[in-house]
């Protein structure tokens, strides 16, 4: 590179034939027209949709609000939110990809109507987006949102930081939702494994949108990690031992500490791919010394602690919920615990059967084979003590629960052949079909999706003040358990007969059946999809009949139901004192649950900052700079953020201070609504008469 | 006496249980900072925990550079376009800037007069962009000795790892060069305090990589 690079091509690598739309016109080809119309309309959408949100924030002059009380919030129930609303438009666009590729399977006996170089695009942002922009995003936004409720503490111990995870998350997901409208993403898989990706089979950008976009989202997801773990040692509310913590705020520790290992080695490994591919070094080329095995390895490094660093706050959230609708304290809340950390832990010694075909010795095979065994038996413990939870509980099948049970049902049939998987020889067999495709969907979708959609549905009272809609949660949870089964039970015959994975059409007419199986499930994801949608339409329309102002419709157990239903900025008016397990129920229990405190002081929080928003801007423009080669924009923006991070270093008085008045009124209002509210026995949970004041009902436990 | 010294280890023990003390290594804020918030706490805590990420970064460049090691592809090898000289100082250069942030830590600490603490910082400032200087003119020679990275998987093993700490002791000297800044426009406050004990942290962190890279990098490549 040089100055007259930087100069002549101020644009870089952009053309007019980066747009798919403008390169689909020019060609006369019947399957690049087609392929190109459905990129087209999907770079249409992207573009229309922004184009309505602006619309809209301009029409009812939402500018204002937008920008001071969220884009620059550092309140991590705020941030919390945005990382689920990032996750659920992120999720969109994957499922309308799965709903694609499964009509191309319907009828890709000997063709279809995709190119394989857009099918491999569709599998590739699927994966990227699924794993990156939807679960992550998801689960650090419950996290963020429900954690320092539960240990007690007014904010996460970084609050500056956290929105800046947050932005450079959110910069990572756009630039995937670019790569739509300007060239095209990698073909590559979600793993991007050279020397496919590297240069000489991969020259274009596709493989670059996917480095830039996974290094982002690494780092915010790296510097989440730290966050959380230090709120979570630094900042719980006296009193409460890590054996008093609710289970989600152990999970989510757990996961913490896991982002803290595992997000480096994708950060090395992605940096080294980009090291190959833009300045020629040889990490993992063919030739020259280069070893691909080192991505291999460095990769599942990461990509095995990060399916755990998914599946364990869902773990957590099914414990909550466990708990909570059977009204029953959880039960083996230790062993919980300790299956929990040993899941952690073991996590990061399986990581070589992603790869048992690549062709190391059996010995070595053989150890890693065992391992990921191993986790079946602390995963087995959880099994068993959530169904303990259950027994003989008062059980309530509200949508959370329903979703929890169809998890118990369908993980473990993915547990199953999680063990047959991890016997090599097995693995040898069904290794590249679409067996291995059911499989981690199995994990993935009733594991941790579920998990998170419980956990949405559970918490949104918290959030918003009102209750979600309970038909349409239903009749959205059994399409996704329907869907589900539909779309994937078949692949796991199918992979038994041979389909290979990530292959846009076949040959044997055998397939026919089951792909078409596979496709009507899909299309029942979609409209799962659809229902969710309508069900937030619908608790819009009619949320003034589902508040619960004082918090806490379900009966909760811990500190998150003792606020009211929005918290306010600084959760707790007081730092409660905490001297049990499930704090609230206790305190309720013992009549002390809306109780005012002998005095108000004031209360430091920190204030907004725009540090978040201009590193989202800089580094999404950063990488953007960098996928295109327009060097002036990378040198440019990269000062900008070097700058921003310095004259924060000058900064002072970052805080600001509620006065102990305001506290005391808004505190006043809420008590005051507490006890005009009517206690409500769990049968009418789902009635208007819920305004979020639970009556205590006692449960009969046999000894 | 011996009623004095259970006196002090009474006062010790029940201090631990408090966790007033030792929380971990470094310097502490401990009973007599009580009032610089326990944000302090978690701040100096938070980047222990970022230096243990930061910690496997540097562990995956090893781990890359040693399965790499054998990669040479017929260009030249450690043999060929290492100096011990060199890297020999260097690796006293470094050891002796971290000598002289500790000796502004202490200045900090005791509140000796900030001109003090300037000195020391100062000279830990030439000593690091010294260090970066040689270090480049390293670079220099091995490329004139057709050591590029574009030329062997060893090469790129080596450039992924020994510029990478480079490049942390570079950010660790333009945030020195900013903590002068700071106290110059703020005094020694307690934001200012905060920053200086972080970086001291990560300006020993990258003592510590650098002897790794000493040992595995020219030592074992020399041997």
């Amino acid at each position: 590179m040089s100055w007259s690079t930087i100069f002549n091509h101020p644009l870089g690598l952009l053309g007019a034939d980066s747009f798919p739309f403008l390169a689909m016109l020019s060609s006369d080809d019947s399957d690049i027209f087609i392929n190109g119309l459905l990129g087209s309309f999907a770079a249409a959408l992207v573009i229309i949709s922004v184009m309505v949100v602006v619309a809209l924030l301009t029409r009812y002059r939402a500018w204002r609000t937008l920008w001071f009380d969220w884009l620059t919030s550092t309140d991590h129930k705020k941030i919390g939110i945005m990382y689920v609303v990032l996750a659920l438009v992120m999720l969109t666009r994957a499922i309308a990809e799965a709903v694609l590729m499964r009509a191309q399977g319907a009828v890709g006996l000997g063709g279809g109507f995709l190119s394989s170089d857009h099918f491999a695009q569709l599998f590739s942002t699927h994966g990227t987006i699924m794993i990156f922009f939807m679960a992550m995003p998801f689960l650090t936004g419950l996290i963020n949102y429900v954690v320092p409720l539960q240990i007690g503490a007014r904010d996460v111990a970084f609050p500056i930081l956290n929105s800046i995870s947050l932005w450079l998350t959110a910069a990572g997901a756009a630039l995937v939702m670019i790569s739509l409208v300007v060239g095209a993403f990698s073909t590559g898989g979600w793993f991007g494994y050279p020397p496919y990706t590297e240069t000489l089979y991969n020259p274009g950008i596709g493989v670059d949108y996917w480095i830039w976009s996974l290094t982002l989202a690494s780092l915010g997801s790296t510097l989440t990690g730290i966050n959380i773990a230090v709120t979570i040692y630094k900042k719980r509310a006296p009193g409460m031992k890590l054996y008093y913590m609710p289970l989600f705020t152990w999970t989510a520790l757990c996961t913490a500490i896991m982002m803290i290992f595992a997000m480096p080695p994708l950060t090395v490994v992605t940096l080294q791919l980009a090291l190959d591919r833009y300045l020629d070094f040889h990490f993992f080329t063919n030739g020259l010394g280069g070893n691909q095995m080192n991505f291999l390895n460095m990769f599942w490094l990461f990509g095995h602690p990060e399916v755990y660093i998914l599946i364990l706050p869902a773990f957590g959230v099914y414990s909550e919920i466990f708990s909570t609708f059977s009204g029953k304290v959880l039960f083996g809340y230790k062993s919980l615990v300790w299956a929990t950390i040993s899941i952690a832990f073991l996590s990061f010694l399986v990581w070589l059967h992603h790869f048992f075909t690549m062709g190391q010795s059996g010995h070595i095979n053989a150890v890693f084979g065992i391992a990921s065994m191993l986790i079946g038996i602390p995963t087995g413990v959880k099994i068993y003590d959530w169904m303990w939870t259950m027994l003989r509980g008062r059980i309530r099948f509200s949508v959370p629960m329903i979703y929890s049970l169809a998890f118990i049902f369908l993980f473990v049939i993915g547990g199953i052949t999680g063990i047959m998987l991890a016997n090599p020889i097995l693995d040898y067999q069904v290794h590249n079909t679409v067996f291995l495709v059911a499989h981690f969907h199995n994990m993935v979708v009733p594991g941790v999706l579920f998990g998170m959609l419980a956990g949405y549905t559970f918490w949104f009272p918290k959030a918003f003040g009102f209750r979600l809609d309970e038909r349409w949660g239903r009749i959205s949870a059994y399409c996704w358990i329907f869907g589900w089964m539909g779309a994937f039970f078949p692949l796991y015959i199918l992979g038994l007969m041979g389909l290979p994975r990530r292959s846009v059409a076949y040959e044997q007419a055998s397939y026919v059946p089951l792909e078409i199986v596979a496709f009507v499930g899909a299309l029942l994801v979609a409209a799962a999809l659809m229902a969710l949608v309508i069900q937030l339409w619908v608790s819009i329309k009619y949320r003034e009949k589902n508040r619960v102002f004082v918090g806490d419709p379900w009966n909760g157990r811990s500190l998150e139901w003792a606020t009211s239903a929005p918290p306010p900025e600084y959760n707790f008016p007081v730092v409660p004192s905490i001297n049990d397990r499930d704090a609230f129920t206790a305190a309720k229990e013992f009549g002390v649950g809306y109780q005012e405190p002998d005095a108000y002081v004031n209360i430091e929080i920190p204030q907004n900052s725009a540090m978040g928003p201009v590193f989202g801007g800089t580094s999404f423009l950063l990488a953007f700079g960098l996928v295109w080669q327009i060097w002036w924009l990378v040198i440019l923006t990269g000062l900008i953020t070097i700058g921003t991070l310095v004259m924060r270093g000058f900064q002072r008085d970052t805080l600001k201070i509620i006065p102990a008045e305001a506290v005391c009124r808004t505190h006043q209002h809420w008590i005051q609504a507490a006890r005009l509210a009517l206690p409500i026995k769990r049968s009418q949970e789902h009635t208007a008469a819920n305004k979020g004041r639970a009556a205590i009902e006692t449960v009969e436990v046999p000894t | 006496m011996i009623s004095e010294l259970f006196k002090r280890l009474e006062f010790y023990l029940d201090a631990r249980q408090n966790k007033e003390i030792f929380i971990y290594p470094g310097l502490n804020l401990g009973v007599e900072h009580s009032d610089a918030h326990t944000q302090a706490e978690a701040t100096v805590f938070g980047f222990w925990v970022f230096l243990m990420s930061d910690a496997i970064i540097f562990g995956m460049a090893f781990a890359t550079y040693a399965t790499l090691l054998h990669g040479t592809a017929d260009s030249p090898g450690p043999r060929e376009l290492y100096h011990l000289g060199p890297i020999f100082i260097e690796t006293l250069l470094l050891l002796t800037s971290s000598f002289t942030f500790g000796m502004a830590s202490i200045a900090m600490k005791y509140k000796h007069p900030t001109s003090r603490l300037v000195g020391w910082l100062l000279i830990t400032l030439v000593l690091g962009v010294v260090f970066l200087g040689m270090e480049l003119n390293d670079f220099r020679a091995m490329f004139a000795a057709g050591g590029l990275p574009t030329q062997s998987g060893f090469l790129s093993g080596f450039f992924g790892l020994v510029p990478l700490h480079g490049l942390h002791v570079m950010a660790g000297c333009i945030w020195l060069v900013c903590m002068l800044g700071q106290i110059a426009v703020h005094g020694l406050d307690s934001e200012t305090k905060l920053g200086l004990l972080r970086l001291a942290l990560f300006w020993h962190f990258l003592d510590i990589v650098w002897i790794f890279i000493f040992s595995v990098v020219y030592l074992a490549g020399l041997a």
